[in-house]
């Protein structure tokens, strides 16, 4: 197993006033990862990252990076780059300037630089703008100039800082692509850091979801989706239904448990649960019909259409079942005609496959 | 240069660099050394520069002395007035700016910082020249007080307004005009829209450069020179005349005066200022 | 923001008001200035009156300010301003940089520090300033103790330097205080993420980015030096004097005013050439503004 470019051992960030930023977290970073901290605002995703970048230090812990603890070498000595959220592309140089800058203060030679600034322009297909100067250029592409400056130092790890919240819809795919071809071309290790999960789960190869300064879960993104280990990482990664349930008796993998909506079923699970759990279901694992559905195992339970939001492709309905819980369920369009087929006020049943459930006890 | 960073400070954190702490420490130093001295002194008991003594006999001197007493009144006096006029006249301006557009707008406003921008001693002199010529320096030295100080008072708001409107202006640029809009859509005249909706967001600034203003005026001493007469001497003109004689304690206690009148009118500003409601 | 045209009334109200002030206590003085600088004591029955002027017909005062010895109090004007205020930029820079960078809640109290002399009475300060380096004064008892001095600090031009740093002080830092403010921190963090030292940060980033503040500094500072007569007068004393000594004796004692008026309008002219450089610095350097 060959080592973590970086590893981040029991670092905690602590501010004046009794802030705690970032709480004991240790992570693994893998050579050649596109790895994703993902979390809402506020949960220490940025202010670690800084740390890697050494734009902060931590109050305690270790930074390994290459195998060497940097948690308190300046940011210039590190063999980190960083993409700024704001770009922060020097506004009093222009394109060229800007990218050779971090070569020119390492002290380059002025005719090497002219060439690695080329194929870097190439490489973000910048080339034609060369002399132009930054307040003369669109959002994205200042972007591109970023992550020009950076990638021309060839660092061990690019860090980037929500690197698509500021582009527009087509833009954001558009870079997305971009992006992860990059990462695979130059084949160096890429951190984000975003608060979008859409950002982080198309791109990233592993993400660690943070909350209130701690790691909630690393996994890839279909761990995440389909396994998340606690609530926080299954409600923050797309949108699930939980059940609150006593368990009535668990035999090996298999748990007996009690809803008050769902009423009582079998389900499997790798977890050891105490007397009581959480069920979580994603709303596209969740099927509606109006005739009662025959299917030996299935859950079901009749339920009100509350509310149908129309999304063109799915349809997001929400129900309330009798006992007052609120159940979303996703449906596929699927056809032409006749759009979703549900309707505000309709009574439809609600039903799933247990073994589209998953046990959360924690 | 790779010194290594401490536990928990950035590297952008320039205020805890050991060089940034001393320099600051020493220009404070610098800065105040000598006012705290003069104010020391003037406790003292006699004026060789040498301590002797703590007395409040200077303060005592300085608030018998008739001079000093009527030019503390008459700079008290000039600064009231004046603040009231620059402040209105600085806020008409300001508004004028701030809401219309009309021809040669640029140089209008070129013209109205000239007074900021003009050395001093030039104003004073123009001003000085001007009351001679059209009478008006030998007119009113008989005036009753405290139209006899007129002239400085003319002088005064003419170069304290201007500072008002800028005050003023840099306030009116943070105004949501979609208030006003909020307002008329209520129902409310322009005049009422005025009155409820705009001046109370000015105040504060108004409050602001009214206070500058004042300190400006009290504290003015090139121009008031040239535009007094001798009748109405100022404080500050006082006390350069006393400073031409040499070195006396009394100063010393004028001078403290002064500086506390000053600085409670400072602070008062600031604290005004302090809770800012922009009303967005 | 409304045309003038459509609120007529309420816009010649507010701009009448200021308008007028200044033409009467501003602009009609200086023109009044300009023409007696042109002028000349009026010759009445053979004797100079001292009242009545010859207005707009001699370029004499002109020419006799160009005289030796007021060409070096002109020219003592110029550069003593020049390194008074290279000085204060030296000192208020990293003293802005400082309270710019400082935790927040330090930063008002570290700028009202360095502000608040400011609005004491610049002749008191320097009043303060004499009383102190006097050779009766406190640094002189204070090297008296251990046997040195007394030296004499004052009558020369270090120490009309000295003086004019210290009254404009505030004035640098308010301006560099207001443009590093405004820096997007992202940039320095940026430059020393690719590489650069904190002093090429300085150089390469820092500075040409606040460009514009520092030369609202310079201006702010070098103006009022210029035109100084207080300063040089009280720290300096008569072998130090500046054009603005020059003003005010013409004008006070000598009782020549055409000659001060002359003088009057080099000094603004000095000053007006210093504007021109700023505005054409200020569009050559687009700085921060993006």
């Amino acid at each position: 197993m060959t080592d973590p470019i970086i590893s981040i051992r029991n670092v905690s960030k602590r501010f004046a006033g009794g802030v705690t930023a970032v709480d004991n977290i240790s992570i693994d970073i893998m050579q050649n990862e596109f790895f994703a901290l993902l979390g809402p605002s506020g949960c220490g995703k940025t202010t670690l990252l800084r740390m890697i970048s050494g734009l902060e230090t931590p109050t305690e812990g270790q930074i390994i990076i290459g195998g060497q603890d940097m948690a308190f070498t300046p940011p210039n000595l590190r063999p980190t780059n960083m993409v700024f959220q704001s770009y922060a592309v020097f506004p009093h140089m222009t394109v060229e300037q800007n990218v050779g800058y971090g070569l020119k203060v390492t002290g380059v030679a002025a005719p090497e630089i002219k060439t690695r600034v080329v194929e870097a322009l190439e490489m973000v297909k910048l080339s034609h703008l060369a002399a132009r100067k930054p307040d003369q250029m669109s959002g994205g592409q200042r972007q591109r100039v970023a992550l020009a400056r950076a990638l021309i130092k060839r660092p061990k790890v690019l860090l980037l800082d929500e690197p698509l919240s500021a582009l527009d819809a087509k833009l954001r795919d558009d870079m997305r692509m971009e992006l992860t071809r990059l990462q695979e071309t130059v084949g160096i290790t890429f951190i984000i850091v975003t608060h979008d999960q859409d950002e982080a789960l198309s791109m990233a190869s592993r993400i660690a979801v943070m909350d209130k300064g701690a790691v909630a879960q690393i996994a890839t993104p279909g761990e995440l989706y389909e396994h998340p280990s606690n609530k926080f990482v299954a409600d923050f990664i797309g949108k699930v239904n939980l059940l609150d349930a006593s368990v009535l008796k668990q035999k090996g993998k298999t748990v007996s448990c009690s809803t008050q909506s769902l009423g009582k079923f079998d389900i499997d699970t790798d977890k050891t649960c105490g007397t009581t759990a959480t069920i979580a279901i994603r709303p596209e694992k969740l099927k509606l019909s109006i005739a009662e559905p025959k299917g030996a195992g299935l859950v079901k339970v009749k339920a009100k259409v509350r509310d149908v939001a129309y999304y063109g492709d799915t349809s997001h309905v929400i129900a309330d079942t009798d006992s007052g819980k609120e159940l979303e369920i996703n449906v596929q369009n699927d056809s032409r005609t006749g759009g979703s087929g549900v309707e505000r006020g309709q009574k439809l049943w609600v039903h799933f496959n247990p073994h589209d459930a998953l046990v959360l006890t924690e | 240069m790779s010194v290594q960073l401490k536990p928990g400070q950035g590297p952008l954190e320039y205020a805890r660099r050991p060089w940034i702490i001393i320099l600051f420490g020493l220009v404070l130093l610098f800065l105040y050394a000598p006012i705290a001295s003069l104010i020391v002194f003037s406790f003292n008991v006699d004026k060789s520069g040498v301590w002797h003594g703590f007395t409040f006999m200077n303060y005592v001197k300085a608030w018998h002395n008739d001079a000093i007493f009527y030019a503390l009144s008459n700079s008290l006096t000039i600064a009231v007035l004046s603040t009231i006029v620059s402040t209105v006249l600085g806020a008409t301006t300001a508004l004028a700016l701030w809401r219309f557009n009309f021809p040669f707008k640029n140089t209008y406003e070129g013209f109205m910082t000239l007074p900021i921008v003009v050395p001093e001693i030039c104003m004073g002199i123009s001003l000085a020249m001007f009351f001679s010529y059209t009478g008006m320096m030998a007119g009113v030295r008989d005036w009753l007080w405290p139209f006899n100080l007129i002239n400085i008072m003319f002088a005064h708001i003419a170069f304290c307004f201007p500072f008002v409107a800028v005050v003023v202006r840099a306030r009116l640029q943070g105004f949501n005009r979609q208030l006003e809009e909020a307002s008329k859509d209520l129902g409310a005249t322009e005049l009422q829209t005025f009155t409820n909706v705009l001046v109370p967001f000015m105040v504060p600034s108004l409050v602001a450069g009214g206070l500058l203003a004042f300190t400006l005026s009290l504290d003015d001493f090139v121009i008031t020179l040239f535009s007094s007469g001798p009748g109405s001497i100022t404080f500050p003109v006082k006390i350069y005349g006393m400073v031409k004689r040499g070195v006396d304690m009394q100063i010393n206690a004028a001078s403290t005066i002064l500086i506390v009148i000053t600085l409670a009118a400072t602070l008062l500003a600031m604290k005004l200022q302090a809770p800012d409601k922009s009303g967005h | 923001m409304d045309d003038w045209k459509d609120y007529r009334k309420v816009f010649l109200t507010l701009a009448t008001p200021g308008s007028i002030w200044m033409l009467v206590f501003f602009i009609i003085p200086m023109t009044f200035l300009f023409v007696l600088s042109f002028s000349s004591k009026a010759v009445i029955d053979g004797e100079t009156s001292t009242t009545a002027y010859d207005y707009f017909n001699t370029f004499g005062n002109y020419f006799a300010s160009t005289g030796q010895s007021y060409l070096v109090l002109l020219w003592r004007a110029v550069w003593t301003s020049a390194v008074a205020t290279f000085v204060c930029l030296v000192l208020a820079y990293p003293l802005a940089m400082a309270v710019c960078f400082a935790p927040s809640r330090w930063r008002p109290v570290m700028l009202l520090l360095l502000i608040l002399p400011f609005w004491i009475n610049l002749l008191i300060r320097t009043y303060a300033m004499y009383s102190i380096f006097r050779t009766t004064g406190v640094i002189n008892q204070a090297v008296g103790l251990v046997g040195l001095g007394p030296y004499e600090m004052l009558n020369n031009t270090p120490a009309v330097i000295m003086g004019l740093v210290y009254v404009y002080l505030p004035f640098m830092v308010l301006p560099l205080y207001s443009t590093i403010e405004k820096l997007d921190r992202s940039f320095l963090e940026a430059s020393l993420d690719l590489g650069a030292s904190q002093a090429r940060t300085f150089w390469s980033v820092t500075w040409p980015l606040t460009l514009p503040g520092v030369i609202t500094g310079i201006i702010l500072v070098y103006i009022p030096c210029l035109g100084t007569f207080l300063t040089s007068d009280i720290l300096g004393g008569p072998n130090n004097w500046t054009i603005g000594n020059a003003i005010q004796n013409q004008f006070l004692e000598a009782n020549n005013w055409p000659f001060g008026a002359a003088l009057s309008f080099i000094l603004m002219y000095a000053t007006f050439i210093a504007l021109v450089i700023r505005a054409l610095f200020a569009r050559r350097s687009k700085g921060v503004d993006a």
